[in-house]
């Protein structure tokens, strides 16, 4: 009697220690995420509305900012540099982002295949991505001299002529992919790899039971299966690769002409050089609307059941 | 059986054959850069050029260290990266944790609203984000307001405040947390452990792993980091190394030496840091690749 008497009241102040611990958890919970939330909100969210409100004004920081409506985006319309950069910024991103995508893969497939010295490879090809942006624009200025450089002294070797690279308003851009091709390579390697070891070997093995070959090997199993690898890397780096500036500010200050000038080159010199603080936002919000529509779009391709 | 094996073999020698001929591509700038920086002007501008080294200079990284202050500008992104690996450590383990661990209502729906931001792209909150900093109130000479002085700009703040608890980092530990079981935290609060106890003395201890990958890419992002110090530091005595070397390369444009000395040193602290923890770089990618 005693027994079941002594269970119960154990049982009830189990059941209201629990109820407090809850409590105390939600509470505790919120005070832990305070700092992170609180700096989203102060340092994304409200930026972004910002911005957006800064897009239908004037605005030099000396002077309060004024209401212009849609004259911002009617000056967008008919300015062509913004057009030129956004040019150079698409061939770019069409240029960086397959190149990439082919070369990480590749070479990931390849070190998924071998058994020695994996390790050491995967070490030397991710040591690029070591590097900082400005430190990898740097050293390419003087990799790519047409002169003394060692790129167009190997492609003399083979009987090529070089061309000027950074001085030619032609090979700029291709410079700037090369740059960050290099860099880019060895966090994308090592995200393929890990997608890679995820598929089970049995695939392969009962596919080639029934007489797959190797390219039909890669075309149903192992392209599909990194389906979300590849949407997480595409997504990733186009985000980064449409706002290409340091490569463009340190290597060709824009140049040749306009031939490297990017869009967040543009909103940069706008907004800081020449206090247009309304119209650099205008430019950035439009940026940011392309970006967004284009990860869309690659949602809508690749994405469906990748994001969980 | 035999005809198989011979195959394999030579399949093989082509696959190291092309990884070693790309790995050559990929090392060769390291190479070069570094012959550069330790070669004589008269070796380095002759032609056909020469491969391999006979003397050895250390002039240029003098010249690097003595033509801008460039050990201070080294300190200076010494001590942001580092701030910003603390308050990411802290911070996002703190917040992961919440995420991971402790039931509160609303936890998915903010979660998700917090990890969308990984995906807004800094350009759109850069100029609102400079002038929050520039007219935040009582400091840097404001006013309640906000209006008078220059706020946070010119100052550290400006670049640790906004990315001291950055969404990457709660959502890497939140990762990391959702692997470790319940039930080493249901027993502490059976016992009356408060929360924080159960984090700092329980929890966090197990996820070194995912700390050291996250400070690593906490410091490689601060450290290299450029755009955004070149916006808000005006004051040369608190230039970052980025920001000089970037200087540096356009004002004296043919000094390759120097400038190779320069990014050298530049690059060192994250050489340092992938040697020693080589493992938690690749590892932290490759879940972070994963999961996301």
């Amino acid at each position: 009697m005693t027994d079941i008497q002594g269970a119960i009241i154990r049982d009830k102040s189990k059941k209201i220690k629990i109820s407090r611990n809850a409590r105390s958890q939600e509470v505790m919970a919120y005070i832990f995420i305070a700092a992170p939330l609180a700096l989203f909100l102060i340092f994304t969210c409200y930026p972004v509305f910002r911005a957006f409100y800064l897009s239908f004004t004037q605005y030099d920081i000396l002077t309060p900012a004024k209401w212009t409506g849609l004259e911002n985006y009617k000056r967008l319309l008919h300015d062509e540099l913004f057009y030129i950069t956004l040019k150079n910024v698409f061939l770019y991103v069409l240029m960086y982002v397959p190149s990439m995508i082919i070369v990480s893969l590749s070479i990931a497939m390849a070190l998924n295949k071998i058994q020695y010295a994996a390790t050491t490879y995967r070490v030397i090809y991710y040591m690029p991505g070591l590097t900082s942006s400005i430190a990898a624009a740097t050293v390419w200025i003087w990799l790519l001299n047409p002169e003394y450089g060692i790129v167009n002294q190997i492609l003399g070797y083979i009987g090529i002529v070089g061309p000027t690279w950074l001085a030619n308003s032609s090979t700029a851009l291709v410079s700037i992919v090369i740059v960050t091709v290099w860099q880019g390579i060895g966090g994308n390697m090592v995200i393929y790899l890990a997608g890679l070891q995820g598929i089970p070997d049995y695939l392969y093995e009962s596919a080639s039971l029934d007489g797959a070959n190797k390219l039909s090997l890669f075309r149903y199993i192992t392209w599909p299966a990194l389906k979300p690898t590849t949407f997480f890397v595409v997504t990733m780096s186009m985000i980064g690769a449409f706002q290409l500036f340091d490569q463009a500010f340190a290597m060709t200050q824009g140049g040749p002409g306009n031939a490297t000038k990017t869009p967040v080159y543009l909103i940069y010199t706008s907004g800081f050089n020449e206090l247009q603080m309304g119209y650099a936002s205008t430019m950035a919000f439009v940026l940011f609307l392309i970006i967004l529509t284009i990860s869309m779009i690659n949602m809508k391709i690749n994405g469906e059941n990748s994001i969980n | 059986m035999k005809l198989n094996t011979r195959k394999n073999v030579i399949g093989n020698s082509i696959l190291y054959l092309i990884l070693t001929i790309f790995a050559i591509v990929m090392i060769l700038p390291f190479y070069w850069t570094i012959l550069t920086s330790i070669r004589y002007n008269e070796d380095m501008f002759s032609l056909p050029i020469k491969w391999f080294i006979t003397r050895i200079t250390f002039e240029h990284y003098v010249s690097a260290f003595t033509t801008v202050p460039y050990a201070k500008y080294f300190g200076n992104s010494l001590f942001l990266a580092t701030m910003g690996v603390l308050t990411n450590l802290f911070f996002g383990s703190l917040g992961g944790y919440a995420f991971a661990k402790l039931k509160f209502r609303g936890k998915n729906a903010i979660f998700k609203v917090l990890l969308s931001s990984i995906m807004v792209p800094g350009i759109v909150t850069m100029i609102p984000q400079f002038l929050l900093l520039k007219n935040f109130p009582m400091v840097g000479g404001n006013n309640i307001l906000g209006s008078g002085g220059i706020g946070f700009l010119n100052s550290y703040w400006a670049i640790i405040l906004p990315g001291a608890a950055g969404a990457f980092a709660v959502f890497l530990m939140r990762q990391f947390f959702l692997s470790l079981p319940d039930d080493l935290a249901e027993s502490a609060r059976i016992e009356g452990a408060g929360e924080f106890r159960i984090f700092w003395n329980i929890y966090l201890p197990l996820t070194k792993p995912a700390l050291a990958a996250l400070s690593i890419f906490t410091f490689q992002g601060g450290w290299n980091n450029f755009m955004w110090p070149m916006i808000i530091l005006s004051d040369p005595e608190k230039y970052t190394i980025q920001m000089a070397l970037q200087s540096f390369s356009f004002n004296h444009a043919t000094e390759y030496g120097p400038m190779m000395a320069a990014s050298i040193v530049a690059t060192l602290p994250i050489f340092i840091l992938f040697i020693f923890a080589q493992k938690y770089f690749v590892q932290g990618i490759a879940f972070a690749g994963i999961k996301g």
